[in-house]
């Protein structure tokens, strides 16, 4: 019997999507024929609300572009900023920005994992991890006063120095979360059904992954050792040691390892961080935010974020307001180009496992 | 790839897990126990809040507006407080705190406290401190100085040393360069509780954006606005609009005074103040104003009315205008070419002035009466209170403002090595000050203590870095007599602060027996002067309405014979030029109103 061609719509809300988008889908049985993006779910224009904002009133917009890992967005604005004036940060602010860039790299990947498992139907991994990201978001609530949006990265350094005894906490939360990695793999990079289930799927074609502009671990995981930290240090992160990790199978399996291999050297960056870590001042103040004019000119900023390069490119017309800001997220190329076409001939229930190993995020499709 | 059997019990491990202690709270049992520096819910101190509203302008989420906590009660505000209290709309707060980070004051913070649950959205809208008293014993995120996004601290002014100001009349203040004055202006947080307290209104913060931008001539015109002696009051202000200044709570406040100086200075003479200001000038109305006195309110009215098409003519007894800010404010703080340029460029724009004409001997009042549609008095308070002690009358026993005023018109006053001021008050500095310059040693006799004095803290500094000796609690008791109808010292009487019953100032309380004699060459009094209102005829004087020596107006400063005008310190109590301009000013529509018929 021949089947017919359906169409379902999976979200905006469903337990599977990433945040608030929609996949509209054609199947035909259980397999995917044509795959669609739809946005517009956030109704926020981030972006137009910058151009009507002062250059401080910005500050507090950019990091709910993204919820789970904020931190580049501020450092992205920040850096910005900084380069257009020409102001100096402090290099004790400068390893703070790395331990709280990597610290987010830690909790987005935590949310990652029980994204993983979870859309592959492994429910004791979210509760796990999701539960072990509240560790790291202690360590934000006490340095930054927020769990979540922590607008602490604002041009000129950083919002207040570490508390007291601060070092001491995290790398015992790092000495934590090496130890629940064991665990982790158990659970799941160790689990044949996982390993089943991940290999072979969602691969992209390794000759095409450059030409689309597919970023970080996705692009690592079909053997490209690209990272802008590596490749276009900011920060200090020329004064770190740490790995690349790449693999060749280009599937969810791939990305799954690029995943759990840089959790480790982002633990260890941030033991170097703070083992380094100077003295001196944590932010060179800006002037008064109420008359604060940016020179006029362009730049494009980026970082590498967990989801791969993040890049602002910032124009100002030398007035008290950004011209325009323009938010370059992984997402845009991840969840619409990418995503639409790994999706054919996909198997149903592989959209949302094929989605989180993207790391698909709707603000940066919808700015 | 072939499942194996490690993989395949691999996940069973997971059962380690079991009987572990939980992650989770368990709330409302536990409570959870948020960061030292939690970014929760607004506090504000209401009290120490003075509604300037830099919360509401930084906030970009709109979510904070400035409301009346005490709705129709204006009369509890504090002059420096708006009355109105940020009001933060807890639906649209991000909880970012940079409302916080901007507080002047410090009154705002955020708390420790996150969870509220309500079915009424509009009880989200929270005012504070108000909805919240209990939040003073939460705060978490606090403003302070060292985090703050505002600049605490002024730049400094440029000034003369002690040693060297003492050597001549060289004006003391030097004044701000252009990346001073800038870098000045844009500390300001431009809120205007500056501006409701000026009474002139000035734009000040206006100014001092234009300022800020290298604007100098936008400046000018902006301050001529509504102050046609705009220069004299960036030197010698009395500046409550610094006294209210929300950056002074915790740090300095902007030098509002020495900027609109900066500002006013860049018109070198009396041509260049008409090219900037460049004002309209209307056609003759063929309404005719007399003013009678040269000083800060009689030159306002009658700039603004030439300005308004009328026919003004100021009758001034000395020989230059100005008043008080010509014969009594010393030449270090005002120089003479300043005030000439203001004057000059009032007169370019049709201001008349008969110089040397006093009102009573050279042109009677009642002349001027009949002569003019509308009159304006405004002769100051010119002539000294006496101290009221023995030896008062002896030959160098001198007042302050009759020894200004000789010292401003150039004359030589004789006041010997040893000089004592009696007073408190800025005449009385300014007489020290000016004893100082003519090589006198000095010694201030004040009844109170230096915190009472009515004079500008910054003339007190700048006395006592001249080597001026100021003694305090010391009372007047008796001039002593040499034998020979001179001066040969003062005795006075050390004195206690004595609570007052009655809910006023501490007074001082004479001690007993402890009494002391300063030698002295001259004795400079400066408690105070009053008017000499002879020139009004006496059936006039009974008709217009005095009080404690004052002249009894409306608000529009017209008193009870309608078509007489009057303003400065004969009406206000405050006694400074800004004041008198002030007056100046609301006469300047009274008297339109009036002449008009309105």
């Amino acid at each position: 019997m021949r089947e017919k061609e359906t169409t379902l719509y999976l979200g905006p809300q469903h337990p599977g999507i990433t945040g608030n988008m929609m996949v509209k889908l054609k199947v035909t049985g259980d397999t995917i024929v044509r795959a669609e993006t739809h946005v517009g779910y956030l109704h926020r224009g981030f972006e137009k609300l910058m151009e009507v904002r002062n250059w401080m009133q910005v500050f507090p917009i950019v990091c709910r572009i993204c919820v789970p890992e904020p931190d580049p967005n501020e450092e992205n604005l920040a850096r910005a900023i900084e380069t257009l004036e020409g102001r100096e940060v402090p290099e004790r602010a400068q390893y703070i920005r790395v331990m709280v860039l990597e610290l987010a790299r830690l909790a987005s990947y935590l949310l990652w994992f029980g994204g993983q498992s979870g859309s592959a139907g492994l429910y004791t991994m979210p509760q796990w991890s999701v539960g072990d990201r509240d560790y790291i978001l202690d360590l934000f609530e006490e340095l930054t006063g927020g769990r979540v949006y922590h607008m602490y990265i604002w041009a000129g350094g950083v919002r207040r120095d570490l508390p007291e005894g601060f070092a001491d906490r995290v790398l015992r939360v790092m000495d934590y979360l090496e130890k629940r990695l064991k665990h982790y793999d158990n659970l799941m990079l160790d689990n044949s059904i996982f390993q089943k289930r991940a290999q072979g799927v969602g691969v992209i074609d390794r000759e095409k992954a450059l030409d689309w502009g597919i970023v970080g671990p996705p692009l690592r995981g079909c053997g490209f050792k690209h990272d802008v930290r590596i490749d276009d240090p900011y920060l200090v992160y020329d004064k770190l040691k740490f790995e690349v990790p790449t693999e060749t199978g280009c599937d969810v399996w791939a990305r799954a390892l690029v995943r759990r291999r840089e959790f480790e050297q982002s633990i260890s960056i941030i033991r170097q961080v703070m083992e380094k870590m100077p003295g001196g001042d944590f932010y060179n103040k800006v002037p008064n935010p109420l008359h604060w004019k940016v020179p006029a000119g362009d730049v494009y900023v980026k970082t590498e974020s967990a989801r791969g390069e993040f890049g602002y490119y910032v124009v100002s017309d030398g007035s008290d307001k950004p011209r325009r800001v323009h938010v370059r997220g992984p997402a845009y190329v991840h969840g619409i180009t990418l995503l639409e076409h790994l999706l054919q001939g996909a198997n149903l229930a592989d959209v949302s496992f094929i989605m989180n190993s993207l790391g698909t995020c709707p603000p940066e499709m919808e700015r | 790839m072939e499942f194996s059997i490690k993989g395949m019990l691999n996940p069973l491990l997971a059962l380690q897990q079991a009987g572990k202690r939980p992650h989770t709270i368990q709330f409302p049992f536990e409570e959870k126990k948020v960061a030292e520096r939690y970014r929760g819910l607004h506090f504000n101190d209401i009290e120490a809040c003075i509604g300037c509203g830099t919360c509401s302008t930084i906030c970009q989420n709109e979510a904070i507006d400035m409301v009346e906590i005490h709705p129709g009660d204006s009369e509890s505000a504090k002059p420096g407080d708006s009355g109105l209290r940020p009001r933060v709309d807890n639906g649209r707060c991000c909880w970012c705190a940079l409302c916080v980070e901007v507080c002047p004051t410090g009154s705002l913070s955020l708390t420790s406290h996150y969870n509220y649950v309500s079915e009424d959205p509009d009880s989200f809208l929270w005012t504070p401190g108000v909805s919240n008293p209990e939040g003073r014993k939460e705060l978490s995120f606090v403003s302070d100085t060292s985090h703050s996004l505002l600049d605490y601290a002024r730049v400094p002014m440029r000034e003369l040393e002690g040693k060297e100001r003492i050597k001549s009349f060289a004006e003391v203040v030097l004044g701000y360069a252009d990346e001073e004055a800038q870098k000045e202006a844009a500390r300001c947080i431009g809120c205007s509780i500056c501006t409701e307290v000026c009474p002139v209104h000035m734009h000040i913060p206006e100014y001092i954006s234009a300022i800020e931008h290298g604007n100098n001539e936008d400046a000018i015109r902006i301050i001529y606005d509504n102050n046609p002696i705009g220069e004299t009051c960036g030197k010698v202000c009395t500046r409550r609009c610094e006294e209210v200044c929300p950056l002074g709570a915790r740090g300095e406040a902007i030098a509002i005074r020495w900027l609109k100086r900066y500002a006013t200075e860049k018109a070198e003479n009396a041509d260049m103040i008409r090219e900037i200001v460049n004002p309209e000038i209307k056609p003759p109305n063929g309404k005719k104003v007399g003013i009678i006195g040269a000083g800060p309110s009689g030159l306002t009215v009658a700039y603004y009315l030439a300005l308004r098409g009328f026919d003004v003519t100021i009758y001034e007894a000395k020989a230059k205008a100005g008043g008080m800010i010509m014969y009594g404010i010393p030449k270090y703080r005002l120089p003479l070419d300043s005030l000439d340029k203001q004057v000059e460029y009032m007169q370019s724009i049709g201001v008349k002035i008969h110089f040397n004409t006093k009102v009573g001997e050279q042109i009677s009042f009642s002349e001027i009466e009949k002569n003019h549609d509308a009159v304006f008095i405004g002769i100051g308070y010119e002539v000294p209170y006496t101290i009221g002690i023995d030896g008062e009358n002896l030959e160098n026993s001198i007042q302050a403002v009759n020894f200004l005023r000789d010292i401003n018109a150039d004359k030589h006053v004789d006041i010997g090595s040893r000089v004592a001021v009696i007073g408190g008050g800025n005449v009385a500095i300014d007489a020290a000050r000016v004893s100082r310059r003519l090589g006198a040693e000095v010694t201030i006799l004040y009844r109170r203590r230096e915190e009472d004095m009515p004079a500008d803290w910054e003339e007190i500094e700048g006395a006592k870095q001249e080597g001026v000796i100021i003694k305090t609690q010391a009372i007047p008791l008796n001039v002593v007599d040499d034998g020979s109808g001179r001066v040969k010292g003062i005795r006075y009487g050390n004195a206690r602060m004595v609570t007052d019953e009655k809910g006023g100032r501490p007074r001082p309380e004479l001690i007993e027996g402890d009494e002391h004699v300063l030698e002295l060459d001259t004795i400079i009094g400066a408690i105070g002067q009053e008017a000499d209102y002879s020139f009004i005829p006496e059936d006039l004087k009974e008709k217009i309405g005095f009080k404690s020596g004052r002249i009894l107006t409306n608000e529009w400063q017209q008193t009870s014979v309608p078509h007489i005008f009057a303003g400065g310190d004969i009406v206000n109590r405050t006694a400074d030029a800004i004041s008198a301009v002030a007056d100046g000013y609301k006469a300047v529509k009274g008297i339109e109103q009036f002449v008009f018929g309105k």
